[in-house]
């Protein structure tokens, strides 16, 4: 039912990758469990409301008063790379450089 | 030391409250406990950290993997967390330290709490006390077994879809997973947003009872938490006259192993014998829920997993190229096979042209599940189940089959979607599908959003009129 082109697709998609093994398994494991999802597809569910959400959400407001927010030596400490107070990452286009 | 840990946390709360038990030597006894632990259930332990004022002064808690604590380690069973250590500390675990309570160490779970036999941890799987070849179940693995196994006087853990009630049932002891809303996220790594709930696992009802009123309650760090009004009193009902329970008109035909299917039928002439009324109840679109919960939380997940990308905290790894490269190399090695199972199935789900085939059919299923236990609850006190359709499986047993492991999520997973409260509690013993010795069996109760107090009433109720007292190791 997802072919490897569409397990390779959604991959992309959510920056994954997978090896040649993991799109061959992906693609048996995600159509099995789709196979079972889809009898929801049977269900007569015109007009019924979608559930986003359980409880009655309303906009929830706070004074817009200035508090101090987390050092940013806390937050770097923390980074895989950091440099000059900031996050480094390798450049989005490494042909570029 | 040992008459100790005997205790429940609620007896413990008493002597120290008396002056009979000092704070400092039952935390100690604990973590002289805890540093035994041979099941893998514990990924880090306290060196010390006993609050000595409040209500649970000197009760040591496991708390699972999940909760971030600022400066002990936090990774969420997964190898992208592995050095992390959070900045802050979850509004839950704040709320136990504010009533004296101390953290006795971090739990091992299922990465990023997806899984139901605790077999997706990047740091080995936990084994159950009660038979070590077998799961203890899961996400929450390592709090049930901690509890069961004498490592722990008790331990909070998260509900996405059965994460508390499912590991509570294969091991034995108590687990609660609260209504949505009734204790802060804020803090709690998050898996499915609409769906994740913290909740406690105890020996008892009353131990449940006394950490639910200890975390319970309105954060402003998290919008979507409303506390549960008049807070909790431990409970001390006495019998079940009158209380009208339903089971579920479609449990006949669904597929419950022999022993726990036994065992469930015994649990409702106890009900019975103690005054309670017995009916049943249609609840047609409950076996929709595997579908509708295997669409809606892998979305949810596939959008907070992408947070994990390498830049802020956690591993990177470079890959060699450019940015994308990075991001792509990082969540391959980071992430588990279950948890990219999962994002993919999400990220399907919400993909262009699949999206209202899935995710918006599923969130209809959803209202329809809902609506299901308003109607049920119009009649009806509670409505009961077996927690899981089978009691602990062996270790490796299901690992190849995606499908099969989700289906032991099939009485677990209407209620979160319904965001209503529910109690995993012992209810008896039952032999195996295959044979070997008897393992627990969990009876499930449900209760309408917010009727906390009610629920542990009756589920207290229960508990003394089932009387478990069966123990890892004890000849039955």
């Amino acid at each position: 039912m997802i072919d490897r082109e569409q397990v390779l697709h959604v991959a992309r998609l959510a920056r994954l990758r997978l090896s040649d093994e993991d799109v061959e398994r992906m693609a048996g494991e995600l159509s099995g469990v789709l196979a079972h999802v889809d009898r929801i597809g049977e269900l007569d569910l015109d007009g019924v409301e979608p559930t986003t959400h359980v409880v009655s959400l309303e906009n929830v407001l706070r004074p817009d008063e200035p508090r101090p927010s987390w050092p940013k030596e806390a937050m770097l400490d923390r980074a895989p790379d950091p440099a000059d107070g900031a996050f480094r990452v390798p450049s989005p286009q490494a042909d570029a450089q | 030391m040992s008459e100790l840990l005997e205790l429940t946390v609620a007896q413990a709360a008493r002597g120290i409250a008396n002056g009979e038990i000092a704070p400092d030597e039952y935390f100690e006894a604990w973590r002289m406990a805890a540093a035994t632990d041979d099941l893998n259930a514990y990924l880090w332990r306290a060196e010390d950290g006993v609050g000595a004022e409040g209500p649970l002064a000197g009760v040591p808690v496991a708390v699972k993997d999940i909760f971030c604590t600022e400066g002990m380690p936090t990774t969420a069973g997964s190898r992208i967390l592995e050095a992390y250590v959070p900045p802050y500390t979850s509004t839950a675990v704040r709320h136990l330290r504010e009533a004296g309570a101390g953290v006795l160490g971090k739990t091992n779970m299922d990465e990023f709490a997806m899984g139901s036999s605790n077999e997706n941890s990047a740091y080995g799987p936990v084994l159950n006390p009660w038979d070590r070849g077998r799961v203890p179940g899961g996400s929450s693995g390592g709090s049930a077994a901690v509890v069961a196994g004498g490592l722990a006087p008790c331990a909070i853990g998260t509900d996405t879809g059965g994460s508390i009630r499912q590991p509570a049932s294969l091991c034995g002891i108590v687990g609660m997973k609260p209504t949505y809303g009734a204790i802060s996220r804020y803090g709690m790594i998050a898996f499915a947003s609409s769906l994740d709930q913290c909740g406690p696992l105890t020996r008892d009802v009353t131990d449940a009872a006394l950490l639910l009123g200890a975390m319970e309650g309105r954060d402003p760090c998290d919008s979507t938490s409303v506390g549960i009004e008049g807070g909790v009193e431990l409970p001390s009902r006495e019998g079940l006259e009158g209380v009208r329970f339903a089971v579920p008109a479609e449990l006949a035909h669904d597929a419950i192993e022999p022993g726990v299917r036994t065992v469930f039928e015994e649990t409702l002439k106890t009900i019975e014998r103690l005054g309670g009324e017995i009916s049943e109840v249609p609840l047609p679109h409950a076996e929709h829920g595997i579908s509708a919960y295997y669409v809606i939380a892998p979305a949810e997940a596939s959008s907070n997993l992408a947070r994990y990308d390498g830049v802020r905290y956690g591993m990177r790894v470079e890959g060699g190229g450019d940015l994308i490269e990075m991001y792509e190399s990082t969540r391959a090695e980071g992430f588990g096979d279950e948890v990219k199972r999962r994002i993919m199935l999400g990220t399907y789900a919400l993909s262009s042209g699949y999206y209202e085939a899935y995710y918006g059919r599923a969130q209809k299923v959803r209202t329809k599940i809902a609506a299901d236990f308003d109607a049920a609850f119009a009649q009806f006190d509670f409505v009961v189940t077996p927690t899981s359709p089978s009691v602990a499986f062996k270790l490796g047993e299901k690992t190849d089959d995606p499908l099969a492991m989700y289906m032991n999520d099939f009485f677990t997973v209407p209620m979160p979607l319904a965001g209503i409260p529910a109690i995993s509690i012992p209810a008896g013993l039952a032999t195996p599908e295959g044979g070997g010795p008897r393992l627990p069996v969990g009876f499930q109760i449900a209760a309408p959003a917010f009727a906390e107090q009610r629920l542990l009433d009756a589920a207290y109720a229960l508990e003394q009129g089932i009387g478990f007292d069966a123990k890892p190791g004890g000849d039955d």
